[in-house]
């Protein structure tokens, strides 16, 4: 464990920032978000969490998947593969450990996206754990915490006027080389501990037994309920860090233009709206069991992970609160039947 | 790292209006580099995504077989953007090609076994890809008898007609046409696919039925296959789930925890039992 006090801590930014792209949470009107910042001072630590996750670093809302041009009788595609070298400052340790689970998407058996993973590689986390954890967050029952070091190279501890660093990795410690940081005395060390043991989460949710449940829970009545209030809005998906839907569309201008792609969410009708009109989920019903379903049942079948770190965005967000932790209660909380329609 | 986004150009030499009504066109494809087509590896079933660029891509079943090399052949459907696009298209545009995707005919397991074979409508598609492979004479001796019951709503709307008619002629395939309803010049069979089925009673002994087509006719073809004696595991299907990447990654095309574009797009019945209903 190494210590840095906030100034030098700044100054460390603004050297990064020579070398790499630096995003950190930047307040805009009455939020936070990840943005490429141009100087230490227009980052702000002391925030609760961003209202949109940082996964917008390596997943952007909008990118561009390559430029088509027509000549000479054929057509020149060029890939655009993002190659810079990246730094995110300050997430939080939820966010981080959504990285490891979109690996598992963007890096399956057979295919490689190659715009995540580029991104992914050149990119170092260094996380911030949560002092004051927000009422809305459950990392805890999913395995993380507010000072969870997973997915992380390095994490920053508060302790007032300076940061205790632990270093996690190699990456971590490479990019501390240029600076000569004192090792954290017992006082820090102390102090580390002191804001730990006061980070108490307000919610936990009961897992135990989920699984099963949803394992036979698709044609139970209980879902006419649960989405009666939900507006198909998808404020909840689009802010979630572990969702990765997308969409593709072109763009063009005469003989030239781009492929394109955007976020994309389970919870609009025309997401899966076919050609001749049929529609596998056609209404909220459906959507909302699939994204429900998607996080807690399919993902652990395919990667032994829940799509859920707890990080309480979805809650937050929500226009009508809905609350994921209220409907996974319920689930737990009613008797499953699974008569097939 | 090997981009999956990324199309291979091909041009396209052949706009083909394939049924009376105009609404169905098959287009045949060349690759524009040589390379590319050994990199195009595929077999009966697969699919692609083809590309016009600047109005987008859409997936379709390949219905060229691997045994007619030089070209691929896709038949489309004229229902939205890309696709009505496509139709309108001049031969020598140059298209798009991504894939080969999703999973195959079982044509491994298939081998030694009668194959029955029941289309309806346009969706006969990777069933041409099949059954042009299966006659092919270097693959015709590793398969038992050939049963093909293709059905559509008059003969304009049947695909492919100069092989059908060729297909006729041939002893080792058993190809049973039928319309929904009589019509002047019409010397095949009429009535629904369903009920052609229970006629033509094909026996589910050492035998696989693949089957496409719309969804009533899957329906009322499935009682009858399982009157013959087809356990689920002998029933072949192929699902057409809403796409965009074709790999996994968009979460667009899921049926619960499988992808049709990556586990699928053909699925036993047996493996359908187990997954819920939304296809
Ligand atoms: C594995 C697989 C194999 C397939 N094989 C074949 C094949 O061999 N032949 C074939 O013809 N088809 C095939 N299909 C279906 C084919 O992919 C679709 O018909 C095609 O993607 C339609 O593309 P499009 O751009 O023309 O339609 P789109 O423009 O995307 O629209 C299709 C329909 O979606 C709705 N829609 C979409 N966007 C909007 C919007 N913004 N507002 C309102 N409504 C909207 C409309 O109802 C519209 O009619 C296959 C599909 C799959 C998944
Ligand atoms: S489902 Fe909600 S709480 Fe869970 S990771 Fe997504 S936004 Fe956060
Ligand atoms: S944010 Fe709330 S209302 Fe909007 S789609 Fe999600 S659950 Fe429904
Ligand atoms: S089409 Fe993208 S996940 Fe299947």
């Amino acid at each position: 464990m190494l210590l840095v006090n906030k100034g030098q801590f700044t100054d460390w930014l603004n050297q990064l920032i020579q070398v790499y792209q630096v995003y950190a949470p930047v307040k805009e009107d009455d939020y936070f978000c990840f943005k490429k910042i141009n100087s230490g001072d227009q980052v702000t630590l002391n925030y609760t969490n961003s209202k949109v996750p940082p996964k917008e670093v390596l997943f952007p809302r909008s990118e561009k998947l390559f430029c088509y041009r027509y000549e000479n009788g054929g057509v020149q595609l060029t890939e655009q593969i993002d190659e810079s070298k990246k730094i995110i400052v300050g997430l939080r340790p939820c966010d981080a450990k959504s990285f490891l689970l979109l690996d598992g998407v963007f890096n399956s058996d057979k295919y490689h996206d190659p715009y995540y993973l580029t991104r992914r590689n050149n990119t170092v986390l260094v996380g911030l754990g949560c002092n004051q954890p927000a009422a809305t967050c459950f990392c805890t029952s999913l395995g993380g915490g507010p000072f969870a070091t997973e997915g992380l190279d390095l994490l920053l501890v508060d302790i007032g006027d300076r940061y205790v660093v632990e270093v996690l990795t190699d990456r971590g410690r490479e990019l501390l080389s240029g600076l000569e940081l004192p090792a954290a005395d017992q006082e820090a060390q102390e102090a580390a501990r002191r804001v730990k043991e006061g980070a108490a989460l307000s919610t936990q949710v009961n897992l135990e037994g989920l699984k099963s449940k949803l394992d036979v829970i698709f044609y139970d009545p209980i879902w006419d309920l649960i989405h009666e209030k939900c507006l198909g809005c998808a404020a909840c998906t689009y802010t979630c860090p572990t969702c990765h839907c997308f969409d593709i569309v072109d763009e063009a201008e005469g003989n030239e233009g781009c492929r394109i792609r955007n976020w994309d969410a389970c919870m609009f009708p025309l997401f899966t709206l076919h050609g001749s009109g049929h529609n596998p989920r056609p209404t909220g019903k459906e959507r909302f069991r699939q994204r429900v379903m998607h996080k807690f049942k399919y993902f652990v079948d395919n990667f032994n992970a829940i799509a859920c770190v707890g990080c309480g965005r979805c809650i937050i967000n929500c226009p009508v609160n809905l609350d994921i932790r209220e409907v996974l209660a319920e689930i737990q909380g009613s008797e499953v039947r699974s008569d097939k329609q | 790292m090997k981009n999956p986004y990324l199309p291979l150009p091909m041009r396209l030499v052949k706009n083909f209006v394939e049924t009376e009504d105009k609404l169905i066109h098959t287009f045949t494809l060349e690759f524009l580099n040589e390379e590319d087509e050994k990199l195009f590896q595929y077999l009966p079933g697969q699919f692609a995504e083809v590309s016009v660029f600047g109005v987008g891509e859409a997936p379709f079943g390949i219905a060229s077989s691997p045994t007619e090399p030089g070209h691929l052949k896709f038949s489309v459907a004229k229902v939205g953007v890309v696709t009505t696009t496509l139709h309108q298209l001049p031969e020598g545009t140059v298209l798009g090609v991504r894939g080969p995707l999703g999973n195959n005919y079982p044509i491994e397991e298939f081998k030694g076994k009668n194959l029955v074979v029941i289309g309806g409508g346009f969706a006969f598609t990777t069933l041409r890809s099949l059954i042009t492979y299966i006659l092919h004479p270097d693959h015709r001796g590793d398969y038992g008898e050939l049963t093909v019951i293709y059905g559509a709503r008059n003969p304009g709307l049947l695909l492919y007609k100069d092989e059908l008619a060729e297909w006729e002629k041939r002893p080792d395939i058993n190809l049973v046409c039928t319309i929904d309803r009589p019509v002047e010049g019409w010397n095949g069979r009429v009535g629904f696919v369903p009920t052609v089925t229970k006629e033509v009673a094909p026996s589910a002994e050492n035998a696989y039925a693949v089957i496409c087509g719309p969804p009533v006719m899957i329906k009322f073809t499935m009682p009858v296959l399982e009157e013959l004696g087809f356990a689920p595991e002998q029933i072949i299907m192929s699902l057409e789930n809403r796409m965009k990447c074709g790999i996994g990654m968009c979460g667009r095309c899921n049926v619960g925890n499988k992808y049709v574009c990556k586990d699928g797009p053909i699925f036993t019945r047996a493996q359908l039992n187990q997954l819920p209903n939304e296809y």
